[in-house]
């Protein structure tokens, strides 16, 4: 994995930008961390959030022009939530602990501030704070500029004091009576000669009448560099409420432009850059998401004293309207990101973490191998970012690398080598053509699972399509693309590609949604098109229908999430079935998968159960899919589902959408046993019957355990007729079983049995893949 | 996993091709790379050994992750 790549896709998912009220604010409050405070009812931790932006809490709690109340996205449903009413109680309610005297080295520069409002006191107090030596010169008797003109019932001259008196704990030096001015009082050249930069706040008065040597803009204020708050000397910042008409006074701006001028005095007297950096201070717009979809609307709480301002009962009610601005939006819909308890921008850097790791335990392995690969993510995402693509590069890497856990994706391959071995491998142009326009590719799913389905479809092909349709069974090689298996994939592909071309390259028909996307993906010059779209379009078989359900939901697949004329064309067919047909909320290209994608449940089966779990919660009605391995997984936990093709030719079964699809083992046979089907009854071709393979005994309660364990019926063969012809087992005593051990690959696999007449009844098998080093003690 | 024993009752179990009760001794098992030393049930004559279900499904099990995730 690149790294600048990881980096790029990292910043890219939304989640941590702020939310839109303390990005609005300037000094961004973090009004959202605040806000949950007071919902859990800690007014101290809710305090400390808003004194950390806010050095003078109780004036800014009763006076702010709260801009974060416009941006509140609660306006959506109902109005914004009372921020600044909520700041008011933290300062109402907390007990504020004494502020400890700051511990900060000492600078040897000095800066004067020059006007005492809050530009000033807040430049002065942020500077103070850094170490810097500050003085204060106020025209007035006392500090506080505008903030004095406050109605004393609003905000009593007590908080003010209050408030200020933080000043001197941080060592400021305050002279009042003390006009700057080189027009009578102390002329501003010996303050610029005494120190080593000036904040110039003047407040509300004319500049002009001052005549401080600085350039002033046509307005007659002073000029002002944007986001530096320099001045045309290089040692003089200014900001505050002259910049403004008196009609737009902000307190919190005049705040805000004392701190952002401290942080570029700061950096003057450091010698650093004025300007780097400095994208996101003052107000800016987040990039943060946030959906209201679903919430339900809600008025502000009222108070019952309007002067008094919320009880902390009214406050806490208040508080719960807070949205809690959060983007999550692939988060909820997806099991496998809820399931890890963070979000894509930490799990991009979990990835590439495990990925470039060279000594120690690579953690997030399981993680990297349990994404669907589905893209619902990016689906839903309002930046697009696509956790698939990371999980399927992550994994190829970790392949590259020789790092993949072998056990990974073991079973899901050795399933997709079966498939194109010549137990199932197959092509053939349809019987009197010696050319193929089309080829019909079921996919091995579809195979393994409605094999008597597969046979029909073929059959209504070659009636209702002219030209020759071929017939091709294998894997598409999805498995070793979702493994992350790159050369495995190319050779797989390369396979079929040759036996394609040399079929005529006809147009490929196939009945399996992931069959369509890979071919789509990695056949660039083919022509395909799925069984779905010859069914809408031709007439349907007479309908074989027994006594069904009419009304169906339908559940779109994963693969095909984004092709919209494949789901047009299923609900063509069902239209012309004359069937019901429900969508479900989360349909066509908000489908989710349904735990197969991405080789999910071989990596995860507890993830993969609550994915599948959550797709079948969300409609009582019976499902409709077209797609194999969606029908089994849903049918496998008690959810009434069938294939669409079930609809078109009913299955012997008599209630088919309670079918349980086959097992590991029944899907080698079912695939095997429909290729000799095919031959003999299609082709007419003499095939020998299989080797007779031993009869085994196995009852519903160690299928259930071979499944979980995903050991095959052919392993156990392979282990009894290994033990039978060298005589290496073991008896047990105490039972009379036999106990025997085989490793045909990387798998040692052991198998507790019995003689059962000329077969064997298996009471137990389990695998491990470490290996014994066996006979070597004698 | 070394020096792990089984602390089941060990089953009688006889090494049908030998015909010797298999008895408690050393085996070296092995995973991508890395060796253990572990006590298990071997046929003294032939050395076939018998790994037990909980054995192979626990502690084998989590070690083979364990080196997997290495």
């Amino acid at each position: 994995m690149d790294h600048d790549h990881a980096r790029e896709r990292e910043m890219q998912c939304i989640q941590e930008w702020p939310p839109a009220c303390t990005a609005t604010c300037p000094v961004h409050v973090d009004a959202r961390g605040m806000i949950a405070s007071i919902v859990k009812g800690d007014y101290a931790a809710a305090f400390a959030i808003f004194h950390k932006a806010v050095p003078f809490p109780s004036i800014i709690s009763r006076i702010c022009n709260h801009p974060c109340q416009v941006a509140c996205k609660r306006i959506e449903v109902g109005e914004a939530i009372m921020i600044n009413a909520l700041e008011k109680a933290c300062a109402d309610y907390s007990e504020r602990p004494a502020r400890k005297k700051s511990f900060v080295s000492k600078k040897d520069k000095r800066v004067a501030v020059i006007g005492a409002g809050l530009s000033g006191l807040t430049a002065a107090f942020d500077l103070a704070s850094k170490g810097y030596m500050i003085e204060i010169f106020e025209a007035k008797e006392r500090i506080g500029g505008r903030v004095r003109d406050s109605d004393e019932r609003i905000l009593s001259r007590q908080a003010i004091d209050d408030d200020l008196s933080v000043l001197e704990i941080v060592g400021v030096t305050i002279h009042c009576n003390s006009q700057v001015s080189n027009n009578g009082g102390i002329p501003f050249g010996s303050i610029l000669e005494g120190f080593d930069a000036i904040y110039l706040g003047p407040g509300p008065v004319s500049i002009e009448s001052l005549r401080l040597d600085l350039a002033l803009n046509p307005d007659g204020h002073i000029e002002i560099a944007p986001t530096t708050y320099a001045t045309s000397d290089n040692k003089v910042f200014s900001g505050g409420s002259h910049r403004y008409s008196p009609s737009r006074y902000s307190p919190i701006s005049s705040m805000s432009d004392g701190r952002l001028a401290a942080v570029s005095i700061d950096r003057f007297l450091q010698g650093a850059s004025l300007t780097a950096g400095r994208d996101l201070e003052g107000s800016y717009k987040t990039k943060l998401y946030t959906s209201t979809k679903g919430i339900e609307p809600l008025h502000a709480v009222p108070m019952a004293d309007r002067t008094k301002g919320y009880t902390q009962e009214e406050a806490a009610n208040e508080a719960r309207r807070c949205l809690n601005c959060q983007c999550l939006e692939c988060v909820k819909v997806c099991e496998y990101l809820a399931h890890y308890g963070s979000y894509p921008k930490r799990y991009v850097r979990e990835i590439y973490n495990n990925d470039s790791i060279i000594m120690g335990m690579h953690q997030s392995n399981c993680m990297v191998n349990t994404c669907a690969l589905c893209s619902l993510c990016e689906t839903v995402c309002p930046v697009s970012l696509n956790m698939a693509d990371i999980c399927l590069d992550a994994r190829q890497s970790m392949v590259k690398k020789g790092k993949m856990p072998p056990s990974a994706h073991d079973f899901a391959l050795r399933d997709m080598a079966f498939s194109n071995s010549e137990a199932f491998l197959l092509s053939r142009h349809q019987p009197g053509f010696s050319t193929s326009k089309s080829i019909f590719y079921p996919g091995c799913q579809l195979s393994a699972s409605s094999p008597g389905q597969v046979a029909k479809a073929y059959g209504y092909l070659r009636q209702n399509i002219s030209g020759g349709v071929g017939l091709m069974l294998g894997c598409c090689g999805a498995p070793a693309e979702w493994a992350g298996e790159k050369d495995l994939m190319e050779k797989t592909m390369g396979a079929f590609a040759k036996e394609w071309r040399q079929m005529g390259s006809p147009r490929i028909i196939t009945a399996c949604s992931s069959c369509y996307r890979v071919f789509k993906d990695f056949l660039k010059d083919a022509e395909v098109e799925t069984l779905w779209s010859i069914l809408a379009v031709h007439q349907l078989p007479q309908s074989e229908q027994k006594t069904m359900s009419k009304e169906f939901a339908v559940h779109d697949t994963c693969s095909t999430r984004y092709d919209e004329s494949i789901q047009d064309n299923i609900r063509c067919i069902l239209g012309k079935l004359g069937v019901q047909v429900t969508e479900l909320n989360d349909n066509r290209h908000l489908t989710t998968c349904c735990s197969y994608g991405g080789l999910m449940s071989f990596a995860n089966s507890e993830v993969a159960e609550k994915v599948v779990r959550r797709r079948i919660g969300e409609s009582d009605i019976d499902y409709v899919t077209y797609c194999a391995m969606c029908r089994d997984n849903f049918s496998a936990r008690g959810k009434r589902a069938l294939h669409i093709l079930d609809l078109i030719w009913a299955p012997d079964e008599r209630d088919p959408a309670a079918r349980k699809g086959p097992g590991f083992s029944d899907r080698h046979e079912n695939r095997a046993k429909l290729k000799t089907q095919l031959l003999r009854e299609v082709w007419e071709e003499k095939v020998a019957d299989e080797e007779k393979a031993l009869e085994l005994y196995i009852d519903t309660e160690m299928r259930v355990l071979m499944e979980k364990r995903m050991i095959l019926a052919e392993d156990v063969q392979k282990v009894i007729s290994h033990a039978e012809s060298t005589g290496e087992k073991i008896i047990d005593s105490a039972t009379g079983h036999l106990i025997a051990h085989y490793k045909p690959v990387s798998v040692t696999y052991w198998v507790e049995y019995a003689t059962h007449g000329s077969g064997f009844t298996i009471h137990n098998t389990y695998s491990h893949r470490m290996e014994l080093i066996e006979g070597t003690t004698k | 996993m070394s020096g792990e024993k089984n602390l089941l009752p060990e089953p009688k179990l006889t090494c049908e091709k030998c015909k010797i009760q298999m008895s408690l001794g050393k085996v070296t098992v092995s995973y991508l790379g890395s060796e253990f030393p572990i006590e298990l049930l071997r046929c003294p004559s032939c050395g076939t050994v018998f790994v037990p279900e909980e054995l192979a499904t626990g502690k084998m099990l989590q070690v083979e992750q364990a080196l997997e995730d290495k």
